[in-house]
């Protein structure tokens, strides 16, 4: 087996085990259950950066979104009480019917443009060769503290105003009640 | 013989996994799923954004996902912990329900 078809099978693979655990994710009742389909749904993600040569944010996919975020939404998941989306679902729900409509049509339209889509513009420099010579994480890292220094002190900026602000809110009860 | 994977099924791809997390979006009524939903939308655009870098040879679209996964990290803490407050404040966290806006 050459590697073009291992490729194109590990390719279709993923893809469709992304697509149907994204399907879980959305249909299921339980949201706890929602989230472990979202981690697997992230992990194949990181499989498909993996296939396109971006090892460095698949291996930040898997530590930051499948680690990071997804532990702290099954604890926000587990403080608050879950109630059932139940009868009451029906009532309301022909707007949001139409709504699904809408955005199958949004999808065709992705779909057009991206089976139709061609190639204009100007290609970069790290072609293939180069970064096997140089490396992917060591080339992110030279523009992450090169070209885009500032950005990336603006980005450490908003991390902290992020945590500041989840701290402020998230305040206990016996605090805000004597300051009322 | 094959050819390599065209770029277009990894648009085609990413443009599936959009549509799926928009229609969760839409659909449910529980916060913290519509917040996965979205989560799913994030991703579907990092899809994009790889794949067009990895067509040009360009690392400017890994670049933009890793400044997007920083602002997907904040958007999870900043947003959670409005949740958890709504639910002290008004006991669900059912998307219908949060109306204290409403005039």
């Amino acid at each position: 087996m050459d590697v073009i078809t291992l490729k194109w099978l590990l390719f279709m693979t993923v893809a469709l085990l992304t697509i149907g655990s994204s399907i879980m994710m959305v249909t299921r009742r339980n949201p706890i259950h929602s989230a472990l389909w979202l981690v697997v749904t992230f992990c194949s993600i990181a499989v498909i950066y993996l296939l396109l040569g971006a090892q460095f944010i698949a291996a930040a996919q898997v530590i930051v979104y499948a680690g990071a975020i997804m532990m702290l939404i099954l604890f926000v998941i587990m403080l608050v009480r879950l109630e059932k989306e139940g009868a009451e679902e029906r009532r309301k729900s022909r707007m949001k019917y139409a709504g699904a409509y809408l955005t199958l049509i949004l999808f065709l339209e992705l779909a057009v443009i991206s089976l139709t889509f061609f190639m204009t513009g100007k290609e970069g420099r790290y072609t293939p060769e180069v970064m096997e010579t140089a490396g992917n994480v060591r080339a992110m890292g030279g523009l992450l503290y090169g070209k885009y220094l500032f950005p990336f002190e603006i980005a450490s900026i908003l991390l902290l105003v992020g945590i500041i602000g989840a701290v402020v809110l998230v305040r206990g009860k016996a605090t805000r009640r004597k300051t009322d | 013989m094959l050819q390599d994977i065209p770029p277009h099924l990894y648009f085609l791809l990413s443009g599936i996994l959009f549509t799926i997390g928009a229609i969760g979006a839409i659909t449910r009524r529980n916060a913290i799923i519509v917040f996965l939903c979205i989560e799913l939308m994030l991703n579907a655009v990092n899809i994009t954004f790889i794949t067009a870098g990895n067509l040009y040879n360009s690392l400017d679209g890994a670049i933009f996902v890793f400044f997007i996964m920083t602002v997907a990290a904040v958007e999870a803490a900043v947003g959670l912990a409005i949740f958890i407050m709504l639910f002290r404040l008004k006991d669900t966290i059912n998307v219908d329900e949060i109306n204290l806006l409403k005039g």
